[in-house]
């Protein structure tokens, strides 16, 4: 192991920027799921859904870039077509969970495995074998801040969606915790009996939060494919979507430690694609792609974080069960 | 006893004709008539299952009635969710709170009747709002307290406020006293005189025939889903009340249980020694308890509900463990359990299955690792014969069963296992009075048999009319043990809310 | 912005009639969503359907393929019955299902001399074996530590497959061969075909004779009873004196068990060597044939053969009028979405 090549400053200080870069998709299906869970809800699908904002942001791209020739809106016009299509999914994954009370784990489950066979199918239709490919977003730095050393080029010269992730980041955090719309939320979460009793509507509640959930997750699945790697491929999530899940447990659904872990994900994504360039044929780099999951799990294994969760959080509401 | 003011005016605030309401396989409501005027304090009586709480579930606007038609202040209304009906003035306090216990006791009060979607109001601002109206009427409540912190009597304080908060006109409690002390009791009657002296008419449901009495102006009693009748308390007497209820005769004299001092066999049946018990949130619920149950005696633990008899329970039947002490059992001990369905039955299973659910692996159930169906089918005959269980068949889903049936079920499995010992825990609990003559009758039976019985009840009568000896319990811990012929009422009345007199008084 | 969904009483008794034909009418809802999207792709639906199962059920060596396909789904998805009843959520079986191929596959590599008849019983052992503590070890920690089953299988499941990739790259990996793939397994080590001729090998009669294993060891024996009780109130069994933990663990590991089982048997017959590439989503997708059974192990075989059948019939879809052969996994999807969906309508009740 070329350990003398890994722990100079230079190498650190890349894999944090790239760690920042690349915990983006994650950290979006994060702050959605995060929403999602307080009200109650349990939205297993991410994977799926990641997948399907994914691939319906890279064909908007795609279709605005090289057909309509509006390179600069491209991408945005990308990620918007990922929200909506997160949201679709959400849509369909609160029918099934909210009205009709299906169980959440089987509907999540199946939302995956939809989303992963309707994605590769599309794909394939669409583009057949040709490996197109989208411009994404160059990075923004932040006029004065980025000339600060070493921070700057860490913090502030990164695309413009990391700086609108971060800023998510507050604005959960603020929603969540210091507006009524956050209260009522939290309280579907809690306790949807007293919520309903008390005349909010848990329906109604519970929609938004799966569908903004769910956009937010689609949203980051077409960061994924729209910005960061700049091109769509089967299962180009690689289990995302389920590491989010994760991650929501581990933030103990709070919006700032959602950061924090989304940013462990990617500094470890970032180690291992340097290392495999790095080491040779013998080392074990399927070791480092499973740090997120086996750091996940000892994280867990470490607290119980049982009854931090929303207490209501899995089980379907039944109108005055008796 | 306290007194009440009993002038009310003629002004119908609410007015419910013709209401049906049905559910799968059950006639909640059928034709039911109801009105309540403004001032007064009316009760809606009846037994469990009669109707009460569902015809005001429907007047909250929780569910919406089949037909029939309701109008506030004359006029008709139709509440198509519990939204309209909190904005035409309808508050309910529910039986079991609904309250969110992670959020403080503003947010509670404030949740869903807040104006901006987005900013909201500065704390500081909102506990004043709220500590002024609290003190308008009487009610003592700290707005920043978190709500899983409160005793039970100060959440119901909370849940009033919430509907006060709301404008609320007509204010109906659901069995508001079956969670507090005698003297938390009195207080909210206080509470309560005060509201409707200022004009909100109350619905007060309940099933205790001397609180009715001593409180309220008028008593509709409903019956198996329709109205018998709407009375003046004044004019009629608890006799009368009770035979509206049941719809017969009802002898209303408690039939102390003859033989009280049988002499004791030197060895208890169950013995509980210096016992320490943890609730869920590791706080102490269960402190240096001692008692000792013998053979052939009923010993009553009397208490609200919330000082511990869950634990207590979970305790003995080894579900929850115990910090220190000892628990010495003499024999098996049969467990009747406080939560039906939470602890004793599995209502996806058949009737035949519950019966031998605690002896499955064993033989004539089992034999070299199968089942054998024939077995449990004839065990299963045989036992709801024994106990007159009404099911269609032995196959059929426990879920289906009746409250009384589920109950006899349980009742079969347990007696007829050999067992020295029993825990009964609320065993009338949710049962009408046909079913409880019946446990009751299963339990002095029993105790006449020769088993050691700890008996746990929230009901004072039944304690009363069971048990040999009495033991109060309290915050965790036993406050007084009598004989139940030395039991003085209102002593235990003091007893269950606290009041001590010295060290614990045990008796041999 | 919802859907309201209530019901007036004309429309429940409908209901009421049609809620015994729910999955059926469920699943041809789903076939024609499929057929929809097959024509957004420019081909005609019906001839699609009809070319799936000519490649599904055509002949002597479509059925054989179809039953071979089935044979890794049925068995992980009775094992799920099992676990589900219990409400064990174990969705790590794509991972078991790997870590049972890499154990199973020790014996074959180290002793490929050895006689079939000592050989082949070692490595279905070893697969059960290592499949079973790999879903063990989830429970362990949901026991010891209150970690989310759901959560820690999902993790493990990737550590699984990761794990296998190193094994097959590095320290299994075929002397001199430059592919990431183990030596090719002896004769000794592959399950012999039914009979002389044939494609079908033993795995398949034994998934097959799970089906009765699983059907009596549920409803037959107290073991069965007490898992079923487990799952239907943990607090009720509990108080029956039954172990929940115990329970839960068995499930667990019996569920790993099977789908390590699976793992084995698939690289024995189908792959015959040690590769990273073995399953066709074969652990999720036994999730949803668990779930379309109902539950149930003579529904789970139907739906797996289902399932395989679309499967393989997608293959011949590909090669005839070039659709993707994930068109297969679209469909799964969708019937068991509808068939939930009709399951759920017909039972609502308010």
């Amino acid at each position: 192991m070329p350990w003398e090549q890994l722990l100079t400053w230079t190498f650190l200080i890349s894999i944090t920027t790239a760690g920042i870069r690349l915990a983006v998709p994650v950290l979006l299906a994060v702050l959605g799921e995060i929403i999602t869970e307080r009200s109650g809800v349990m939205n297993l699908g991410l994977e799926g859904i990641m997948l399907v904002g994914g691939l319906a942001g890279f064909t908007v791209a795609v279709g605005v870039e090289h057909q309509a020739g509006l390179v600069a809106i491209a991408p945005w016009a990308g990620l918007l077509a990922g929200m909506v299509a997160g949201a679709l999914m959400g849509l369909l994954m609160a029918v099934l969970t909210v009205s009709l009370r299906t169980d959440q784990v089987v509907a999540g489950v199946t939302l995956v495995l939809l989303g992963q066979g309707l994605t590769a199918f599309a794909y394939r239709r669409l583009f057949g074998s040709v490996g197109k490919r989208v411009q994404g977003l160059d990075p923004v730095p932040i006029p004065g801040l980025a000339k600060i050393p070493v921070l700057g080029e860490m913090l502030f010269n990164h695309n413009l969606m990391v700086y609108i992730t971060a800023l998510l980041v507050a604005l959960c955090w603020f929603m969540l915790f210091r507006t009524n719309w956050g209260l009522n939320l939290r309280a579907v979460g809690e306790n949807p009996a007293a919520a309903d009793t008390s005349g909010l509507n848990v329906v109604r509640i519970r929609y938004f939060s799966v569908m903004i959930g769910a956009a937010l997750a689609g949203l980051g699945g077409a960061v994924l494919t729209v910005v960061q790697l700049n091109l769509f491929t089967e299962g180009i999530t690689a289990g995302r979507g389920w590491i989010a899940i994760a991650l929501v447990v581990f933030s103990r659904w709070q919006p700032v430690w959602a950061l924090i872990g989304a940013l462990l994900f990617g500094i470890t994504d970032a180690i291992q694609f340097r290392i495999q360039t790095l080491g040779s044929q013998e080392m074990p780099y399927e070791l480092l792609l499973m740090l997120p999951y086996v750091l996940t799990l000892f994280v867990l294994l470490l607290g119980s974080h049982r009854d931090e969760a929303p207490k209501a959080l899995g089980v379907p509401y039944v109108k005055g069960e008796r | 006893m306290v007194t009440t003011d009993r002038t009310t005016t003629q002004i119908r605030v609410v007015e419910m004709a013709g209401i049906d309401k049905q559910f799968p396989g059950v006639f909640a409501n059928q034709n039911i008539h109801f009105d309540l005027r403004e001032g007064e304090i009316h009760a809606l009586l009846g037994e469990n299952g009669a109707g009460k709480t569902t015809l005001m579930n429907i007047l909250c606007g929780l569910y919406e009635p089949d037909a029939g038609e309701i109008r506030l202040f004359g006029a008709p209304v139709r509440f198509r969710s519990p939204r309209e009906a909190i904005a035409a003035g309808i508050g309910m306090v529910h039986q079991h709170f609904m309250l969110v216990e992670r959020f403080t006791v503003a947010e509670n009060i404030i949740l869903g009747q807040t104006d901006q979607a987005i900013l909201r109001e500065p704390p500081a601002q909102l506990h004043r709002r709220l500590q002024a109206l609290a003190d308008h009427y009487g009610l003592k409540i700290n707005p920043a307290v978190p709500v899983w912190q409160l005793s039970v009597g100060e959440q119901q304080r909370v849940e009033i406020l919430k509907a006060l908060y709301r404008q609320a006109k007509v204010l109906i409690l659901d069995e508001p006293t079956a969670v507090l002390t005698p003297q938390e009791a009195d207080e909210l009657i206080v509470t309560l005189q005060t509201l409707a002296a200022q004009g909100t008419a109350i619905v007060f449901i309940s099933h205790k025939l001397r609180e009715v009495m001593s409180v309220c102006h008028r008593v509709t009693v409903l019956r198996d889903g329709q109205t018998v009748g709407t009375v003046v308390t004044q004019d009629c007497t608890e006799q009368q009340l009770a035979e509206m209820m049941v719809g017969r005769e009802v002898n209303l004299r408690r039939q102390l249980s003859s033989a009280h001092s049988k002499p004791h066999s030197a060895q208890p049946a169950l013995e509980l020694q210096h016992l320490h018990v943890l609730s869920d949130r590791h706080l102490s619920a269960i402190q240096n308890l001692n008692l000792a149950v013998y053979p052939g005696e009923i010993v009553g633990i009397a208490g609200v509900d919330g000082n511990g008899q869950r634990e207590l329970e979970e305790a003995i039947i080894g579900l929850r463990p115990s910090q220190q002490g000892n628990i010495r059992v003499q024999g098996k001990l049969a467990h009747i359990p406080s939560d039906r369905y939470s602890m004793g039955l599995l209502t996806d299973f058949s009737v035949a299955e519950n019966l031998v659910l605690k002896d499955v692996n064993q033989p004539p159930f089992s034999w070299r690792g199968f089942l054998r169906p024939p077995a449990i089918l004839s065990h299963a005959i045989a036992l709801v014969q024994q106990f007159l269980i009404r099911t269609p068949s032995v196959k059929t889903r426990v879920g289906k069963l009746s409250g009384g049936n589920a109950q006899k079920v349980i009742f079969a499995r347990e007696l007829t296992r050999a067992h020295q010992v029993i825990l009964a825990a609320q065993p009338s609990r949710g049962l009408d009075i046909g079913a409880t003559e019946f446990v009751h009758a299963q339990l002095l039976a029993c105790r006449d048999a020769g088993a050691g019985i700890l008996l746990i009840s929230t009901e004072l009568d039944e304690i009363l009319s069971l048990s040999d000896r009495i033991a109060v319990l309290y915050e965790g811990q036993i406050l007084e043990i009598v004989p139940t012929a030395q039991a003085d009422v209102n002593q235990l009345g003091l007893r269950m809310a606290g009041k001590q007199t010295g060290k614990q008084r045990e008796m041999p | 912005m919802t859907v309201d969904l209530s019901l007036s009483p004309q429309q429940q008794a409908w209901l009421a009639r049609l809620r015994p034909f729910a999955p059926i009418l469920g699943a041809i809802v789903a076939l024609i969503l499929g057929g929809l999207l097959i024509r957004l792709s420019g081909v005609n639906a019906l001839a699609a359907y009809l070319v799936m199962l000519q490649g599904a059920f055509g002949g002597g060596r479509q059925l054989t393929d179809t039953l071979l396909k089935m044979t890794p789904l049925l068995t992980i998805a009775l094992g799920l019955t099992l676990a589900f009843r219990a409400k064990v959520w174990n969705i790590g079986t794509e991972g078991q299902y790997f870590i049972g191929a890499l154990t199973g596959s020790l014996p074959a590599l180290t002793f490929p001399d050895l006689t079939s008849w000592l050989l082949l019983p070692l490595m279905l052992l070893a697969g059960i074996v290592g499949g079973a503590l790999w879903s063990g070890l989830a429970g362990l920690l949901y026991i010891k530590r209150g970690v989310n089953l759901i959560i820690s299988t999902l993790m493990l499941n990737y550590i699984g497959i990761l794990l296998l990739q190193y094994a097959a790259r590095v320290p299994l990996r075929e002397p001199n061969g430059f592919l990431p793939e183990s030596a090719p397994f002896s004769s000794n080590a592959q399950i012999p075909p039914l009979f002389p001729g044939t494609r079908l090998h033993w795995g398949v009669l034994l998934a097959i004779g799970l089906v009765g294993v699983m059907y009596l060891l549920l409803w037959r024996t107290p073991l069965g009873f007490q898992l079923r009780a487990v799952g239907s109130n943990p607090s009720v069994a509990r108080c029956s004196g039954i172990q929940t933990s115990r329970s839960i663990l068995i499930a667990l590991m019996t569920s790993g068990a099977l789908a390590g089982l699976a793992g084995i048997v698939e690289v024995s017959c189908t792959y015959g060597r040690l590769k990273p590439d073995i399953s066709d989503s074969y652990g999720f997708t036994a999730i949803l044939v668990a779930l379309l059974g109902q539950l149930n192990p003579i529904g789970v075989l139907l739906a797996a053969l289902l399932f395989s059948a679309l499967m393989v019939g997608a293959q011949s879809l590909n090669v005839v009028l070039q659709l993707p052969v994930s068109v297969a996994q679209v469909v799964q999807a969708l019937l068991v979405l509808c068939v939930l969906t009709g399951t759920a309508i017909a039972q609502k009740q308010d």
